[in-house]
């Protein structure tokens, strides 16, 4: 059954989430949830008989996204001891924030490279630094693009910048073109999680590099895998 | 608090049963009233001094509830705002139980989380919930993370 958004939903009458949980939760064998409020998911797990997959909480966490991603990298390369670079938004950009909570799980170096403001919330920094991940922050993807093994690509966010003169200003120093990738890995797998606006240069599709399209075809497998396991 | 001494002697009376809670940072007292639901509206005798001279705390304050011993459940979350607070359980005006307060390892319904976009920040029928990790409190639904100034954040 497909809910719709929020704004079709009951919830748009003023119906609680637990409601609306509770609800569907006698009509359907699970949940996967969308929804704009960060913890939106674990709140739904308690008031739910079925299984809840969260599909992203607000700015909190995507881990069906990162199981994507996982798979998507081990297609190319172990997932032990590896440089990932992670560019864009990294403060709003959830699917960032799960994958660095998983990839720390094996020992990578994170480098992140994002606007000043933008960069991975301190709360996140901390805890993973605190589960003993190195986390190196860049100004430039120039800094450390040569040492990758993954470049994982966001979108940043137009709505972000209040002057649009800005925005366009700044998007152009995170924007991935094939002059970069000159003096890269040979194995370098470049991921995004979709849409993609400005960010990466069409012209690096063409690129061996390029894992993108790949990794969203993944999405069909991992998540008929994922709800495959929950209704085990 | 001596009681033979007119001059040293607190403008509160002492109390036949109930708690007394000693040993309270300075100024703390009405936010620790708060924090155990105590407002006005309820029906508890409550006697509060501020700012009592002390030889430990130079200055501290103290709350006194007649006809009800609260439990330590209740008063461990006051360890939030006055981690030297202690708690003397009172019976025919004698002292039958003396204890320090521990920080909880879960704060249910004490906290607001900070992140304005957090699920418990919303009409839904949940209590905030925070996991305390050293100094640090961390909101179980969104990761928030309260570092300093807790007693701000007190709902």
């Amino acid at each position: 059954m497909n809910l719709g958004g929020v704004e079709v939903s009951s919830m748009a009458k003023g119906e609680t989430l637990a409601d609306t949980i509770r609800v569907v939760s006698g009509y359907a064998d699970a949940i996967v949830l969308r929804h704009p409020k960060v913890g939106a998911a674990r709140l739904a797990s308690e008031f739910s008989d079925i299984p809840i997959l969260n599909g992203g909480d607000g700015a909190g966490q995507h881990p069906s996204q990162t199981l994507i991603d996982l798979y998507t990298i081990r297609q190319s390369m172990p997932l032990d001891n590896i440089e990932i670079g992670l560019i864009g938004d990294l403060m709003y950009g959830r699917t960032t924030h799960s994958l660095a909570y998983a990839l720390a799980r094996y020992n990578a170096r994170i480098h992140t490279i994002a606007p000043k403001g933008l960069g991975l919330p301190d709360s996140i920094h901390d805890n993973l630094v605190e589960k003993g991940a190195k986390v190196i922050e860049h100004d430039t993807i120039e800094e450390i693009i040569s040492e990758l093994d993954v470049l994982y690509v966001t979108r940043l966010q137009r709505e972000r910048f209040p002057d649009p003169a800005k925005f366009f200003d700044i998007s152009q120093g995170y924007r991935i073109t094939p002059s970069q990738l000159s003096d890269v890995k040979e194995h370098l797998a470049i991921l995004h999680p979709l849409p993609r606006v400005d960010e990466i240069d069409p012209a690096v599709d063409n690129t061996p590099y390029a894992r993108y399209f790949q990794q969203a075809r993944n999405g069909v497998p991992v998540r008929m895998a994922m709800l495959t396991e929950v209704m085990r | 608090m001596t009681e033979n001494n007119p001059e040293n002697t607190l403008v509160i009376n002492t109390i036949r049963d109930g708690t007394v809670i000693d040993h309270i940072t300075a100024g703390e007292a009405l936010i620790v009233l708060r924090i155990l639901g105590i407002t006005g509206s309820t029906s508890e005798c409550v006697s509060v001094a501020t700012n009592v001279t002390s030889e430990a705390l130079t200055k501290k304050d103290v709350v006194k509830i007649e006809n009800r011993e609260l439990k330590a459940k209740e008063v461990d979350r006051i360890a939030l705002v006055a981690p030297n607070a202690t708690i003397n359980i009172i019976r025919n005006y004698r002292v039958i139980d003396k204890k320090g307060v521990i920080i909880p390892s879960v704060l249910m319904g004490v906290l607001k989380c900070p992140n304005p976009c957090c699920i418990t920040n919303t009409n839904e029928p949940v209590l905030s919930r925070f996991e305390m990790l050293g100094k640090k409190a961390v909101c179980s639904y969104c990761d928030a993370v309260i570092s300093s100034d807790i007693s701000t954040h007190i709902i």
